[in-house]
């Protein structure tokens, strides 16, 4: 990877992530902009139609369109994403707050699906006859096929109600690190919440990538290459896990890229079930509150995470792929 | 009666008795799919109809269980409902909106997949780069921030009025690149054909040709997908009903029926949220294996390209 | 000294309605240093000779019978770990494609190395060293920076001299060459052709040399073996096989080659096609297809004789000779 390509790359993968957060933040505009009355949600009903209108002057909610969205990208670039009306507190801070709920909870969920699915996808590929892999292959279906809240659901019913083994909601005690960040992993009562959570949240992905990943190590088993790498007397291992197993990883990575937002999407879901104290709970009781300062920042702090993890997909991708030129994700 | 018989000498439906699997999956969906449909004559009880339930029967159990009322073979929910009703009545609703979600998006991937692939260039490049990121955001996760926004900006009563058409347009909408892709590789693949340089020196007009000799060859992928897309919609549907995003309870759909009940759920009343999810997930799974196996019937090549 | 000797060597492929042979009981010995090409149409069984020797037969095929003896071993026999000691040391394969032989995700010097590491105990550097001396033998330009880079910034002929490097690094016994030119441009051939042929003289190495293209057997080897549907056909030194081919195979084979041909005449094909290996005919496989066939070669299969100085598997081989030598 030569450093002038690097730095076209990111360029060209900045302006991309610009353009996205540009839509975004007008999606975010738009909403502020025709959801509920700020006016209202700060007065009250008992204030005068003039005094309303003096207000509203003064808040530049009568400034024509460019302006105001041209404050609000002002506003949010400094962090200011509007007060959140439920908490009476800044919503960018709200949010903020319960990110690293969802942070751990993702994590642990990608712990779960990159290792699971790596060992069993390659098992799977190589042993393609196998008992076992029948039987990995057969649970793999009934994975897909059932929704991310029903196999929440089912692990609740399962696991807390009938059997009373875990905890059915929440995430336990957490441990404050220095730098502010509440985390529920460096407690056992913290891990013990965040074992159901976790594997509801992997239910789909994990079985979706452990059938790529036979699918491509099939495939890439048969190639000239490594019947070649074996022609050349190299060990069954050393064909097996760097031969192959790095040319199944490419596209692996790749699908892990579109995913990204579609695991996102299920954190919300299963926050829902689980009453995870993270973002897309927050989320979504922001939208039967009808607290749109907290739905904007929602959506922007999503969009964030989504354009910065899809960049870091990206760079990966180019860096395990060397036969890939720095086309600006034109692949 | 010709494609009829047509259809009963075809290669593929004598590949599809004589498997179990694609045989019972298919038989499966289409039980779901008649009870579904019959439901207004079918059900015991028409679950809309205020007039027809009774507080006093509310939270029964399914009949083989204690307390279980001879009336209830399912039992009821909190409102009184009878719940074999009420899933086939939801069941009905969640097929409905995932078929008809899976026309639209059929209709718009198909029409943008012809021009992509037939006119390339820069078209071509701006509709795959934006199903690109479409795809990456996923159906599930715009869905709901455009579900979310519109029912906190119409407020929650006029949405439940509207919830079927919404949610038929934005499972519809989003999902437009799997079709258009689909179509765009299959048209490039035709175009490069023969027949196509045959019918362009001839003279036909390139619209005629689009429609009449391109479109038909790529109708195999398209049946290929549009099993799983229904099941994918009908995921989507339940997932945003069970957010509630959906289906509202009084019209609920096998979604809002697995919400309602979930609440229930740590008192022991377990069949109003697992009878539905039991329903939701063999339909789901039918319809997949239904679609694995036209998969593999109709294209090997395709089986990997998902 | 013979280096390989195969004696009735079958390979089977086991299907649902029952084994298929697609090697039907070959003899083959070649001695140190032998260059030798085996030549036939695809499908005859050239490339699973190949294949059985290196024991690389892909599953659910296997040797069936017959033997394989390298240096006083038997290769059908031996054990998985003894074979892969063998195979990248003593015998070396070069495979068709060069643009699907390398790992695209692997450093050249990666690819050139892991084969050493393979074999030897032997430090990195070393390693290195010794590779970068073979990219040099090959004359790839500049081989410091093509030992760092990636096959994709190759062509497939330097491509190709990579992998002739490769084959090269432990000084092999044996070299297998599996149609190593016909992937690349009709220039890069002779190029890639004449590198084979001084590398294995100077390393004293044997070569197999397997291809459907006669004219490339007679520039480079010393001895030719036809194949035809899983058995040699004929088999014998170069110059007598192209100059007065024995088995009727063989001169259909060379009578049509374009230069036997004037031209704007059309090129004397042989009529018919090489069976389906579930389909050969019995007795003589080639019969349905050959213009002397009798009863006899529809029921008797032929064995290999000895006709005139090289081994023939044909019930007419000495009428043919002397019908042929007649007729001119």
């Amino acid at each position: 990877m030569k450093a002038p390509d690097l730095a076209a790359f990111l360029f060209r993968r900045l302006l991309q992530a610009a353009l996205v957060m540009f839509v975004i933040s007008l999606v975010g505009f738009s909403i502020q902009d025709n959801l509920g009355d700020p006016l209202r949600e700060l007065v009250g009903q008992s204030v005068s139609e003039a005094e309303r209108d003096a207000l509203r002057d003064q808040m530049g909610l009568n400034d024509p369109f460019l302006i105001q969205y041209g404050r609000f990208i002002t506003r949010a670039v400094q962090g200011d994403l509007g007060t959140s009306y439920f908490f009476k507190k800044p919503a960018l801070e709200v949010i903020l707050d319960k990110f690293p709920a969802t942070f751990e909870l993702v994590l642990v969920a990608t712990c779960i699906i990159i290792g699971f699915s790596v060992p069993l996808g390659v098992y799977t590929a190589i042993h393609r006859d196998s008992l076992i892999t029948k039987i990995i292959m057969g649970f793999s279906i009934i994975g897909i096929s059932v929704p991310v809240f029903l196999t929440a659901i089912f692990a609740i019913y399962i696991f807390s109600v009938l059997l009373g083994w875990m905890p059915s909601f929440g995430r336990g005690d957490t441990y404050a690190l220095p730098w502010g960040w509440e985390s529920g992993l460096l407690t056992l009562d913290g891990l013990e919440h965040i074992v159901l959570p976790s594997i509801a949240l992997s239910s789909i992905m994990l079985p979706l990538f452990i059938r790529l990943i036979r699918a491509e190590m099939m495939e890439v088993l048969q190639t000239e290459y490594v019947k070649y790498a074996r022609a050349k007397g190299l060990r069954t291992r050393r064909v097996r896990y760097v031969h192959a197993l790095k040319n199944t990883l490419i596209p692996v990575v790749s699908l892990g890229g579109v995913k990204i937002g579609t695991l996102i999407a299920y954190t919300i879901l299963t926050e829902t079930v689980f009453q995870w104290p993270g973002m897309g709970f927050l989320f979504l009781e922001a939208v039967n509150r009808v607290d749109t300062p907290l739905i904007i920042a929602y959506i922007i702090i999503v969009g964030l995470i989504f354009v910065i993890s899809n960049t870091l997909v990206d760079l990966i991708y180019t860096w395990i792929n060397p036969t890939i030129k720095f086309v600006g994700g034109d692949r | 009666m010709s494609t009829i018989s047509r259809i009963l000498q075809s290669d593929l439906f004598y590949r599809f008795s004589r498997d179990k699997v694609a045989m019972g999956s298919a038989l499966v969906v289409m039980l779901f799919v008649v009870v579904a449909a019959l439901s207004p004559v079918l059900a015991p009880q028409n679950p809309y109809d205020l007039t027809q339930l009774d507080i006093l029967d509310s939270e029964l159990p399914p009949r083989w269980q204690d307390g279980g009322d001879e009336r209830f073979l399912l039992g009821t929910d909190h409102q009184g409902r009878d719940m074999l009703s009420t899933i086939m009545y939801g069941t009905g609703i969640s097929l409905m909106i995932g078929v008809f979600a899976v026309l639209l998006q059929a209709f718009i991937g198909i029409s943008i997949g012809l021009v992509s692939g037939y006119i390339g260039g820069r078209v071509d490049a701006f509709f795959m780069r934006l199903a690109d990121i479409q795809l990456s955001i996923s159906t599930l996760m715009l869905a709901i921030v455009a579900l979310a926004v519109f029912q906190a900006a119409f407020g929650s009563e006029l949405y439940q009025d509207l919830s079927i058409i919404m949610l038929i347009m934005v499972i519809g909408i989003a999902e437009w690149p799997q079709y258009a892709r689909t179509v765009r590789a299959s048209v490039l693949a035709e175009r490069s054909k023969e027949y196509v340089d045959a019918a362009r020196v001839i003279g036909l007009p390139k619209r005629h040709i689009m429609f009449r000799h391109v479109l038909p060859n790529t109708l195999s992928p398209v049946l290929v997908i549009s099993t799983v897309q229904i099941a994918e919609a009908i995921i989507t549907e339940a997932s945003l009903s069970f957010l509630g995003l959906g289906m509202p309870v009084t019209q609920p759909s096998l979604g809002s029926l697995i919400r309602s009940g979930f609440e229930f759920i740590f008192s022991g009343t377990w069949w109003i949220t697992i009878l539905p999810s039991l329903v939701l997930i063999v339909l789901i799974f039918s319809l997949n294996l239904l679609g694995d196996w036209l998969r593999d019937a109709l294209n090997p090549r395709l089986y990997k390209k998902t | 000294m013979t280096l390989l000797q195969i004696r009735n060597l079958e390979v089977d492929f086991p299907t649902r309605y029952g084994p298929i042979k697609v090697l039907r009981g070959i003899d083959l010995d070649i001695e140190a240093g032998e260059r030798v090409g085996i030549v036939g149409e695809s499908g005859a069984g050239k490339s699973m000779a190949a294949f059985a020797i290196m024991n690389l037969i892909s599953e659910p095929g296997h040797i069936s019978a017959g033997s394989v003896e390298f240096e006083g071993r038997d290769l059908a026999k031996i054990s998985d770990e003894e074979m892969r000691l063998l195979r990248g040391d003593r015998i070396s394969m070069i495979f068709q494609d060069p643009m699907m032989t390398l790992n695209p995700v692997l450093t050249i010097g990666d690819q050139m190395v892991e084969t050493l590491q393979a074999h030897r105990n032997i430090s990195y550097n070393e390693a290195r060293d010794l590779a970068l001396d073979k990219l040099r033998e090959v004359r790839i330009p500049s081989p410091e920076a093509r030992f760092d880079g990636y096959p994709h910034e190759l062509s497939g002929g330097l491509r190709q001299r990579v992998v002739i490097a490769i084959a090269l690094l432990s000084d092999p016994a044996l070299i297998i060459a599996d149609e190593p030119t016909t992937a690349l441009d009709v220039t890069i051939q002779a190029e890639i052709l004449a590198l084979l042929l001084e590398l294995c003289r100077e390393h004293g190495a044997a070569l197999i040399l397997i291809t459907h293209d006669l004219a490339v057997v007679s520039q480079v080897t010393e001895r030719i073996v036809v194949m035809y549907a899983g058995n040699i056909i004929e088999s014998g030194s170069t110059r007598k096989v192209t100059d007065t081919p024995s088995h009727p195979y063989t001169m259909g084979l060379i009578a049509a080659l374009p230069e036997q041909n004037a031209p704007g005449t059309p090129l004397n094909q042989i009529r018919g096609a090489m069976p389906m290996m579930n389909a050969v005919p019995p007795g003589c496989a080639f019969s349905p297809r050959c213009d002397y066939a009798d009863k006899k070669c529809s029921t008797e299969k032929p064995e290999l004789r000895e006709v005139t100085g090289r081994l023939v598997a044909c019930h007419h081989a000495s009428k043919l000779k002397r019908s042929r030598k007649a007729g001119k």
